[in-house]
């Protein structure tokens, strides 16, 4: 395949993932929306009122950042999980495989789906604080970088979580179990400089601190952590799970005989 | 000739340590209309999925058109189009979508895409169900709906696995006229099936695969040739108590109006008839017992375990 025709069929591969979520909005767009507005509204609004200043910003303006990298991250992990096992268990990951499209097309072609995802699901919960909060974006370049990243680093995830998947069970799994708790334990709803040393220094081993931070300091500018360490350990994650999903891939691990 | 498809000593063993193929050759030349041929579990799916890269071989070549998939698997998908056995597209994407989707995958511009969609869709009759989702379809339908998947990048080489398996018999004849017509415009075609009497009728040459190993590979025609005995139905216009004497042919009486009879190569039909005509027995209609192939079939499977059976 010439460049031209990989990008027909990486585009190809986009659409349908556009599609398919856009076709089952209520399942896709419309939870994470319901959920995050509960949470402005129960964190936020209710609760936080009576929390007071968190970081130097009222609760609610602390919060939001947080809440938003949380919606990203989750909804572009479950979008590729979901779709890059239903393709498997439907079998017609097999379109894919016979045709000449090369794997790592076929891998940011899934990747990209769930990046769409997450940034439109990003987007609107972003609308919906704006009725509970004014958001000024302080570094806007940044802020767009990192949200756009760990929705690259968490499809790659979920894409990798698909090929091991053998049920629909394996695919609930490590968002149950290892992506919900790194994420509450990852400094949406607080600032690590509440905790003591220890648990500082274990909450700089969780890998979405980095990413909640880098977006927290683009839009308040403010952070916990070193933001330049959250792009390099990113970008180095990003790079480590793209080789690995790639090696998965033309190895055919559990997609062919 | 460079061959559609060349195979050579094509090995798979799984990981379970099963030998699926033990070293199969044969070719496939362009144009044709071949048959690969066997009993469940014999091998035909697993070389079609070595073929189509679904299946990793243990050893061997393959190679489609020329182009080895050693070297260049791309450019060798490119030439080729598969129909599996098993439904395997998305359940839920419309019709349209699936078979346009496909050609974005060989790389088709969208509009050269949703042209040939149109196209394959009208010529299998589908295009009415374009905007049905995959799941409400018949098993017939689906099974076009796989075929029109298959055809969208045009290939020259068109594998199907089991095409018309659960496909009631006037459709299964459409499906015939639509591959004969495929077949003469020049894409080479390579049918499994379990229905001796669609490879009999299509297919001009065949290879006979069982338990990984190749029995038989040559043309329909000189199969038949081999054919030692052939075995007939006839049926009486009057009833008959006990079989009667058929002059040197074997047979028996199976109800009061029709009689088997077996006739070795070499005998006359015409013999047996004024044997009959002699007693006063009058033939009204006469069939094969089995499809002729089928006879064969059973025969080749039969002599190849025996065979395995003397070792």
């Amino acid at each position: 395949m010439n460049s031209i025709t990989m990008w027909t069929s990486f585009t190809t591969i986009l659409r349908r993932e556009v599609r398919r979520f856009t076709r089952i909005w209520p399942q896709t767009l419309v939870p994470p929306v319901i959920t995050m507005s509960l949470y402005f509204v129960i964190f936020g609004s209710l609760i936080g009122s009576r929390i007071g200043e968190m970081g130097g910003f009222s609760y609610m303006e602390f919060v939001v950042p947080g809440l938003i990298m949380m919606a990203v991250i989750t909804n572009s992990y479950s979008n590729v999980a979901s779709s890059f096992y239903s393709a498997k268990f439907q079998r017609n990951v097999e379109e894919l495989l016979v045709s000449p499209t090369p794997n790592w097309v076929i891998m940011a072609g899934y990747v990209l789906g769930g990046v769409a995802r997450g940034l439109i699901v990003g987007l609107v919960v972003t609308l919906i604080a704006l009725f509970f909060t004014d958001l000024s974006v302080q570094h806007l370049w940044l802020t767009v970088s990192i949200v756009f990243l760990a929705a690259v680093l968490f499809s790659l995830a979920g894409f990798i979580n698909a090929i091991f998947a053998n049920s629909f069970d394996d695919i609930s799994i490590i968002p149950t179990f290892v992506l919900t708790p790194l994420t509450y334990l990852g400094g949406v709803f607080y600032s690590i400089e509440l905790l003591s040393p220890f648990w500082q220094g274990l909450s700089k081993l969780n890998p979405v601190l980095y990413m909640v931070n880098a977006f927290r300091y683009g839009v308040l500018g403010v952070s916990d952590i070193n933001v330049a360490w959250a792009f390099v350990g990113v970008l180095v994650f990003v790079a480590l799970m793209f080789a690995w999903g790639l090696h998965l891939m033309t190895h055919g691990k559990r997609l062919r005989h | 000739m460079t061959a559609a498809l060349s195979i050579k000593n094509l090995q798979k063993t799984y990981d379970n340590g099963f030998q699926a193929l033990k070293g199969i050759s044969f070719d496939v030349q362009p144009g044709d209309f071949f048959a690969l041929l066997g009993p469940n579990g014999a091998g035909k799916s697993t070389t079609i999925g070595i073929i189509c890269s679904l299946v990793r071989k243990t050893g061997g070549n393959v190679s489609i058109f020329g182009i080895d998939i050693d070297k260049d698997f791309p450019a060798a998908k490119q030439m080729l189009g598969v129909v599996p056995q098993e439904f395997n597209f998305s359940q839920f994407e419309k019709v349209y979508d699936i078979v346009c989707t496909q050609g974005g995958f060989y790389g088709m511009p969208r509009k050269l895409a949703e042209e040939r969609t149109e196209k394959y869709l009208k010529q299998l009759g589908l295009w009415d169900k374009r905007d049905t989702q995959a799941r409400m379809l018949s098993g017939g339908m689906k099974r076009r709906l796989m075929i029109a998947r298959a055809l969208i990048h045009e290939p020259q080489l068109l594998i199907l696995d089991e095409p018309t398996a659960g496909v009631d018999i006037e459709l299964r004849r459409s499906m015939w006229t639509f591959l004969e017509e495929i077949n003469r415009q020049g894409t080479t075609i390579i049918l499994t099936t379990h229905y001796l009497e669609e490879a009999e009728s299509l297919c001009r040459n065949i290879a006979i695969i069982d338990k990984g190993d190749i029995v038989e590979n040559t043309s329909i025609k000189s199969l038949l040739k081999t054919l030692n005995r052939e075995t007939f139905i006839l049926d009486s216009s009057e009833a008959l108590s006990t079989c009667p004497d058929l002059g040197g042919y074997s047979g028996r009486l199976i109800d009061e109006h029709c009689l088997e009879v077996t006739v070795e190569k070499g005998q006359s039909l015409t013999e047996l008839f004024a044997a009959l005509t002699k007693q006063g027995v009058t033939i009204t209609s006469m069939r094969n017992r089995a499809n002729r192939l089928e006879e064969l079939f059973v025969s080749l499977l039969a002599e190849d375990r025996k065979g395995e059976g003397d070792q």
